[in-house]
């Protein structure tokens, strides 16, 4: 079990008990936070639970983004740090709600000035996703892990996190619209994966359409093949 | 009745949204004006109201009325500044006044009317003290005073009467005055909403409630509306004289004179203020502000409400105050070096133990646990460290949004609700770049892409390069979508191209032509 030693200290004391089973929540609500319907399949239970580490690949914003639009639309305060680049009318429109989400474009270049605000913000925010500016050290990345369980807030990385619970990315990602000059960017059909530790390890696909022509994210029904999709394609030009 | 309210003097600017805007220089004179909070008409000029504009009405609605209508955005910091020389000027005629937002204020009518001679003729210098208002006396201010026992008659009669010898409420008067007028009137619409709902429309039907069982029903902050309606002031039975340790300060090392700077100082000593007040279950109805400069000068304001005063509102009122000091230049009284101290002191208080209008609270708690989180990061690296993004109008992807520090008011520059022709619809591109990249684009045999002054494409894009990157195939492209902004203007006026390429890997990208030269804006990813 060095899986558990990794996640924190102080649950490898208590051993072979998986560790994110019985998190020691802060005095906020214990219920789990909902996640977008077209995301709900790629989670056990269909929603996120509170406390956990998810990674997203980094060539992957807008997946990020649809995670932190459904507990956003539900009531959740959001912190983004580190992404000066973020296109907030796209968040806007995966569902993002704007009233309840801060951006911390740039924490400082040291390394802890970075780590003290994403500290801080796990102390007050449901949602902290962050994109480090470095490679995060393993002893740093469980500390802050273990923050974010203690205060019931869901860290989200875009980018490597070494020993997230659950690990998010996209494949297969093909744009339809465009032809030659004719049309625009209409939608994008995606697959993405979920794999991860404890209640996460079995491995769970979806495809989406993310975002789809009006920007959110919906599902794309599975048992559609490439073929199809062509013929959508011709259809549209 | 035997409890009287003091005899009170109330100025009143009309219009003073509008006001301040001209005296800003935004918009001239004369022209149909109208100031816009939250998507409804808060104030517009007398043009405007002659084309039957008025408070309240939609932006569309109003501006269907009035064509040439200008329509301007609210600034409650720029009407605290321009209010700064009219308060400094009735100042140097009476004494004890009290602010009680932008374009009103308050003082006791006693000393002054013996001073000058009698009410009449205390009203008819403060009527002309428009005129002598320095900053505004291009045009002169239309000013307006009345005087009557309580603020809220006193108010009322300066907004209503038609000159001044009709603008003087006979002592003891004021209930009665005030009995035929709407609830409107006390200017607490969650309040006087519930209160319509009762059927309640008068003052006088409201004040003829029983005073307990208003204070049951609507809390404190109801006990204090129902004295106003009464022709009272909201200085309740159980008014307490402050203790001293109420007063908070914080100092300034090095001494600030940059408004900002001292606001986000201020905001934090308004929480503890309102902090160490909420503590011992007390609310706060008048507050002074209180600098003091590196040279020894003392600048002190004092701020009426009609309701308690939030820490929300407590943190506004320091940072108008503050912006009419530090930015008001040229007046006498303007403060000759930087900050060194502010202070905050309670001058009234009551006890106030939360109130209860609607059934159902609000989520305070995790609005508050976010808010402090979030006001931590800004006091580690700076208020601008933390922003919250606001939808904006505009045709390129960079304008489309906008981000204002966090705790700072969420007004977008333009307005994201028209319809800007040009821009790119939805789904937008997840990632904005700060700085666009230069790219080239060419066709399969490598020569440059360029667009025609009528929009036409030279050739199909084959390839693309960014910066020094690999080069990269195009699988699919769409545009291109010329936009010509402000053509008429030969300062802003911008021409860009817009084009979606989509390369062999599968990414999306929103590229732009601007003089002469192709760029991507943001990536689709």
């Amino acid at each position: 079990m060095s899986s558990v030693a990794m996640v924190a200290p102080a649950a490898s004391a208590a051993s072979g008990a998986p560790p994110l089973r019985t998190p020691q929540l802060g005095p906020r609500a214990q219920d789990d936070l909902p996640v977008l319907p077209a995301l709900a399949p790629l989670l056990p239970t269909g929603s996120l639970r509170r406390g956990v580490t998810v990674s997203v690949a980094a060539a992957s914003t807008s997946l990020a983004l649809a995670v932190l639009a459904g507990p956003s639309a539900a009531g959740a305060w959001c912190a983004l740090v580190g992404m000066p680049a973020l296109g907030v009318r796209a968040a806007a429109e995966l569902g993002v709600a704007l009233e309840r989400f801060a951006l911390v474009p740039a924490a400082g270049p040291g390394n802890a000035q970075w780590s003290t605000a994403v500290a801080a913000l796990l102390d007050g925010m449901d949602v902290v996703a962050v994109r480090p500016p470095r490679r995060v050290a393993g002893g740093e990345a469980r500390r802050l892990a273990a923050r974010a369980r203690e205060r019931a807030a869901v860290l989200l990385c875009l980018g490597e996190w070494e020993g997230a619970d659950l690990r998010l990315s996209v494949s297969d990602g093909q744009w339809i619209g465009p032809d030659a000059g004719v049309g625009r960017l209409r939608g994008r059909r995606i697959r993405a994966h979920a794999t991860g530790r404890g209640g996460f390890s079995r491995p769970r696909d979806v495809e989406l359409w993310l975002p789809g022509s009006d920007g959110r994210v919906h599902s794309a029904a599975p048992v559609e093949e490439r073929a199809p999709l062509s013929v959508v394609l011709g259809a549209v030009s | 009745m035997s409890e009287r309210a003091v005899r009170t003097v109330v100025v009143w600017c009309p219009d003073w949204p509008v006001a301040a805007a001209i005296a800003e220089g935004e918009v001239r004179a004369g022209a149909s004006v109208a100031v816009l909070a939250k998507g409804r008409v808060l104030a517009c000029s007398a043009a405007a109201r002659a084309a039957g504009v008025r408070r309240g009405l939609r932006r569309r609605e109003a501006q269907g009325r009035c064509p040439d209508l200008f329509v301007l955005a609210h600034h409650p910091e720029q009407e605290a500044r321009c209010f700064e020389p009219v308060v400094a000027a009735v100042e140097q005629m009476c004494s004890g006044i009290e602010v009680i937002r932008p374009g009103l204020l308050a003082l006791p009518a006693r000393g002054p009317a013996r001073y000058y001679g009698g009410e009449p003729a205390l009203l008819d210098r403060l009527w002309r003290i428009g005129a002598m208002v320095p900053a505004l006396s291009g045009d002169a201010l239309p000013c307006r005073a009345g005087i009557a026992d309580g603020i809220l008659a006193a108010t009322v009669i300066a907004r209503t009467a038609a000159g001044i010898e009709d603008a003087i409420v006979p002592p003891g008067g004021s209930a009665d005055f005030l009995a035929v007028h709407p609830v409107d009137v006390l200017g607490q619409p969650e309040l006087t909403t519930v209160l319509r709902r009762l059927g309640i429309r008068t003052l006088g039907a409201f004040a003829e409630l029983p005073a307990d069982d208003v204070l049951a029903r609507f809390g404190s902050e109801g006990a204090v509306a129902h004295r106003r309606a009464r022709g009272l002031d909201a200085k309740p039975l159980a008014t307490r004289r402050p203790e001293p340790e109420l007063a908070v300060k914080t100092l300034f090392d090095p001494p600030v004179e940059r408004v900002d700077t001292a606001a986000f100082a201020a905001r934090a000593l308004a929480v503890r203020f309102h902090e160490s007040l909420a503590d011992r279950a007390l609310g706060c109805l008048r507050l002074s502000i209180v600098a003091r400069t590196e040279h020894g000068e003392e600048l002190c304001r004092c701020w009426r409400h009609d309701g308690v005063l939030s820490a929300a509102a407590i943190s506004d009122r320091v940072r108008w105050q503050l912006d009419g000091w530090l930015t008001h230049a040229g007046a006498g009284d303007a403060p000759t070096s930087g900050i060194l101290e502010l202070e905050l002191i309670p001058e009234q208080v009551i006890p106030h133990s939360g109130h209860q209008l609607g059934l159902w609270g609000g989520a305070g708690e995790a609005e508050d646990r976010a808010d402090r989180a979030l006001t931590r990061v800004q006091g580690l690296f700076g208020p601008d460290a933390v922003l919250t993004p606001v939808l904006a109008g505009g045709r390129h992807s960079r304008v489309r949004t906008q981000l204002v520090p966090w705790g700072e008011p969420r007004i977008p520059d333009r307005d994201p609700d028209e319809p800007w022709p040009g821009h790119i619809p939805a789904p937008s591109a997840a990632t904005v770049l700060p700085a666009p990249q230069p790219v080239q684009l060419t066709d399969a045999a490598d020569v440059p892409i360029e667009v025609t002054g009528r929009g036409v494409i030279t050739a199909d894009p084959g390839r693309l390069r960014i910066g020094a990157g690999p080069v990269e195939d195009v699988e699919s492209w769409a545009g291109p979508w010329p936009v010509k902004e402000r053509w008429w203007d030969p300062k802003a006026a911008r021409r860009r191209v817009h084009l979606q390429a989509v390369t062999a890997s599968g990414t999306a990208r929103l590229l732009v032509l601007e003089r002469g030269s192709w760029w991507v804006e943001a990536v689709y990813d």
